[in-house]
């Protein structure tokens, strides 16, 4: 995985305030490993450069401090996920709209998935 | 061979929930998928990665203290919640963590195919294969099978307890102390638990594998 950790030593070059220890990020939950290595493969894919993530994510953070965020570091990865799907929408990869339909169908798959069985996402769940 | 092992099934017939946050993800990361910029299972090496390095991985802080206190390992039996919160870790609401021991006659495992049964914020990232439905249905149905595929055979004599995770308890394997290990500190200790340990399909590292 060289590359791979090469590619997130220069995003933690690039961009601040990733949580981190001595070998890479860390995380709160499975969600922001998520999250970062969604980034991590679109900025592979050339959709960004690790400078115009961090000026995104910067405008995105400031926005949200804006309207209260106490920036204590906890909401970090919730600013890197806005920051996501805002981009995604610019680079005309997919839509809000898009975005909104397919969060509702894992709401339902979810619903009607019983407890223990993996959810997986299927045709009935887009109303 | 049924006394080989009990299988606790405490499944409840509640649906699954996943967060708002989580939700967006999953939207996020089947769009990217389907449209051909994330390839699923480059996703899941890539994750895997990173699989030490989610939550605070308290439970082997846990366990070594549980190795080198008794009055601790006996509250940890008893009431593994208020006892893993004694060391700064404080659970979701409405999740039970239960502590289950490993003797040398008895071995337990714990299996669960969704990442919310896994109590990652005392286990780090669960592996992938936790969540498959070949692991979850061969543990169920011959755990010394799957102790065997990860490379360890347990005593004959021993019997395996597998435990299936609920939306309301989540299991954590207090696996048995090392040999060689008198006299080790706690912090000394915790390096030897391994997450695979804590879910009963491995055995803590012997001294010698981290001098």
């Amino acid at each position: 995985m060289a590359t791979r950790s090469q590619a997130a030593r220069e995003a933690i070059r690039a961009v601040p305030g990733i949580p981190r220890d001595d070998d890479g990020p860390v995380f709160r939950a499975p969600w922001e490993a998520h999250a970062f290595a969604m980034a991590l493969t679109l900025y592979e894919r050339g959709l960004f450069s690790w400078n115009e993530w961090a000026a995104a994510l910067a405008e995105e953070i400031s926005r949200a401090q804006g309207a209260g965020d106490p920036d204590t570091g906890e909401t970090y990865y919730l600013h890197w996920l806005a920051t996501l799907e805002r981009l995604v929408a610019i680079k005309g990869v997919t839509s809000t709209e898009t975005l909104h339909r397919y969060r509702d169908a894992w709401d339902h798959a979810a619903d009607r998935t019983p407890h223990g069985q993996p959810i997986v996402l299927q045709a009935e769940d887009f109303g | 061979m049924s006394s080989d092992h009990d299988h606790h099934h405490h499944h409840d017939h509640d649906h699954s929930e996943l967060s708002e946050t989580e939700l967006r993800v999953r939207a996020l990361e089947s769009i990217l998928t389907e449209k051909g910029y994330v390839d699923p299972a480059a996703l899941d090496v890539l994750i895997e990665t990173y699989e030490t390095k989610v939550g605070p991985r308290n439970g082997a802080r846990v366990v070594a203290r549980a190795w080198t206190d008794p009055d601790y390992r006996e509250r940890l039996l008893k009431d593994g919640t208020s006892a893993v919160a004694e060391l700064d870790y404080v659970g979701r609401q409405g999740e039970h963590l239960v502590v289950v021991e490993n003797t040398p006659d008895l071995h337990n495992m714990v299996v669960c195919t969704l990442c919310s049964c896994y109590p990652w914020p005392v286990l780090g990232l669960p592996p992938v294969w936790y969540k498959s439905a070949p692991y979850r249905s061969k543990a169920v149905k011959d755990p010394r099978g799957v102790l065997k595929d990860f490379g360890f055979e347990l005593p004959p004599g021993t019997k395996i307890r597998v435990w299936d995770s609920t939306a309301e308890i989540r299991y954590l394997v207090l696996p048995m102390r090392p040999a060689g290990t008198e006299g080790w500190s706690e912090e000394r200790l915790a390096d030897l638990v391994t997450r695979d340990s804590m879910i009963g399909t491995g055995l803590p590292k012997r001294p010698h594998e981290v001098a």
